[in-house]
């Protein structure tokens, strides 16, 4: 198997060469690829803003963000240093100590969950053996934080809204863990990197998407609900919350909560396309290029060229979908909570279990084509 | 000692004065809603103990159960039903307290008395498997621990049932336990005016 690029290795090589010890070489390369993926994250965000913003504009038949920047390229950024030098207003019967943390443990679960997203074999922060199972198990702590801000506002939409998001997140949690783990029993192993490359060996065709129609339909709503976006932004429904947990918040406590949205929706963005759409695979397999080119796999130029093919891949299948979420953002109608609990309960979840049996059954009688 | 061991110790330290300091204010601390956040934080250490021990696995589970189902779960009924309620004072408080302080330091004494008998048999930390474990607790789950793992299924089953026709009393025309007709109207509170009303 190809490894690829291994940016760690060389790094500690060349520490190495000018005589730095192994253990504070590794110490040293450990912030940098964290700092690289936050850096990313966050301009991930910007962008994702600025696209909401223009499809907005042009679902509704306005022309949006202009003066801002060439198309208004820079009106996310004047958004965040309004939300920046906002004065952080606390209510005054507000519990302060839980209304500060609250955004904070929204946030940072979101952001620890970068940790397993791939940009390539070696590029990302680590190859944990748990890999997806970490995501479903981080994304389950958000509900305190939304439930902790809704308590500690002491507003009764806010607690509305926390305790709406609380039973959201639940109830679409379950459809979300089975469908992935229709993917986890198709690959045997939780790891994203071997997710990913079960679905390269024969490029467009092996994307799990194929193998996992019904599962990917499955996953792609429960991470819109679990994102909170728009058929399902019950929680912060406008017209009878106000703005849910939100209400309260000002600044760049409101920062976070907007900031945490956003990062999430890149992240189920992200792993929407590692797991169904081949990650960062190209839709023609690498090696087939450099067999018709006659190059060997190992030369550096296609390593750089593979590494680069494949961030641009990730970034772009993400972006695909996140072009989607704001689409359907724009031209949905916000379903009723019963609806919505409906939905999760007596839809997705028999449909899920149904497609776990059915992945389990296929698995069993076409090990070729579902991984033996 | 090794950058890595000094980590852990740190680790070790902050995570163990978590869990004592958390546990304490669950059970201290006047307010309920303060006492169960406290208790997610508590899982979370508890958790962060399990990764120092290689155990990702049962780690991340900790964490997806305890914290993202059962603590949210009590949060939500702490939320939902948010009663003020005064307590009554309980008769020989005194005495009880001297009780169960005098039952608590026997239990204490005696858990020491355990953990300083010597007979622990600690495994290699060369020898842990790691990653591997995932593997390993599947295949233990589907042969030597099957009846186990049936039994607690049917058990969440009947908890499941048990919850469903409690809350659902519509359905049924009598009591379960003493035979009576039920109430079939709704169980509401009597209506608050929020607004005092202008004279």
């Amino acid at each position: 198997m190809n490894n690829g690029i291994d940016l760690e290795y060389s790094f500690n090589e060349i520490l190495k060469s000018i005589g730095v010890s192994q253990q504070i070489a590794h110490i040293i390369w450990m912030p940098l690829p964290m700092l690289l993926v936050l850096i990313s994250a966050v301009i991930g965000v910007l962008v994702t803003v600025w696209l909401e913003r223009k499809i907005s504009a042009a679902a509704q038949q306005r022309i949006g963000p202009e003066y801002a920047g060439a198309l208004g390229v820079l009106q996310p950024i004047a958004d965040g240093l309004k939300l920046l030098v906002k004065e952080d207003i606390i209510p005054a019967k507000a519990d302060s100590l839980l209304f500060t943390a609250g955004p904070i443990l929204v946030l940072v679960p979101v952001i620890l969950s970068w940790l397993i997203v791939p940009f390539g074999q070696n590029l990302m922060i680590s190859n944990v053996g748990i890999g997806i199972f970490l995501w479903i198990a981080l994304s389950s702590i958000q509900p305190i934080g939304l439930l902790m801000s809704g308590y500690a506002s002491n507003n009764k939409y806010s607690l509305l809204g926390g305790l709406r998001a609380a039973a959201q997140s639940i109830s679409y949690e379950i459809p979300l863990a089975l469908s992935v783990l229709a993917i986890v029993m198709m690959t045997n192993s939780l790891s994203t990197v071997d997710i990913v490359n079960q679905q390269n060996t024969a490029g467009i065709f092996s994307w799990n998407v194929w193998r996992q129609p019904i599962g990917f339909v499955i996953f792609w709503i429960c991470a819109l609900a679990e994102c909170e976006r728009l058929p399902f932004d019950l929680p912060e429904a406008e017209e009878e919350l106000v703005a849910g947990y939100q209400t309260e918040y000002a600044g760049m406590k409101f920062a976070l909560f907007y900031l945490g949205s956003y990062i999430n929706l890149i992240l189920s963005a992200l792993l929407v396309s590692v797991l169904y759409l081949g990650g960062w695979g190209f839709p023609i397999p690498v090696e087939t290029f450099s067999a018709f080119l006659k190059i060997p796999l190992t030369s550096p130029t296609i390593q750089v060229i593979t590494a680069t093919v494949g961030i641009v891949m990730t970034i772009l299948k993400a972006y695909f979908l996140v072009f989607i979420a704001i689409l359907l953002r724009w031209t949905t109608p916000r379903v009723r909570i019963d609806q919505l609990l409906d939905l999760g309960w007596k839809f997705l979840l028999p449909i899920s279990l149904a497609n776990l049996l059915l992945t389990a059954g296929l698995k069993l009688a076409l090990p070729k084509f579902f991984g033996g | 000692m090794s950058i890595a061991l000094t980590t852990q110790l740190i680790c070790f330290s902050v995570l163990a004065l978590i869990i004592v300091i958390g546990s304490l204010g669950v059970i201290l601390l006047e307010n309920i809603v303060y006492s169960a956040f406290l208790l997610g934080g508590v899982f979370m250490s508890v958790a962060g103990l399990y990764l120092l021990l290689n155990a990702s696995f049962v780690a991340a589970a900790q964490v997806l159960v305890y914290v993202g189902a059962v603590n949210v779960l009590i949060l939500f009924a702490i939320m939902l039903v948010n009663k003020k309620e005064s307590l009554k004072p309980k008769e020989y408080l005194n005495s009880r307290k001297l009780i169960s302080t005098l039952i608590c330091i026997t239990l204490l004494s005696l858990l020491v008395r355990v953990d300083l008998s010597k007979v622990w048999n600690i495994a290699n930390p060369e020898s842990s498997i790691g990653e591997e474990a995932t593997v390993r607790i599947g295949e233990h789950l589907f042969s030597d621990y099957l009846l186990p793992f049936e039994v607690a299924s049917v058990l969440l089953l009947m908890a499941m049932i048990g919850a469903i026709v409690l809350a659902r009393r519509d359905v049924m025309s009598e009591d379960i336990s003493t035979g009576l007709p039920v109430k079939q109207e709704l169980i509401e509170k009597s209506n608050e005016q929020i607004l005092i009303e202008k004279n």
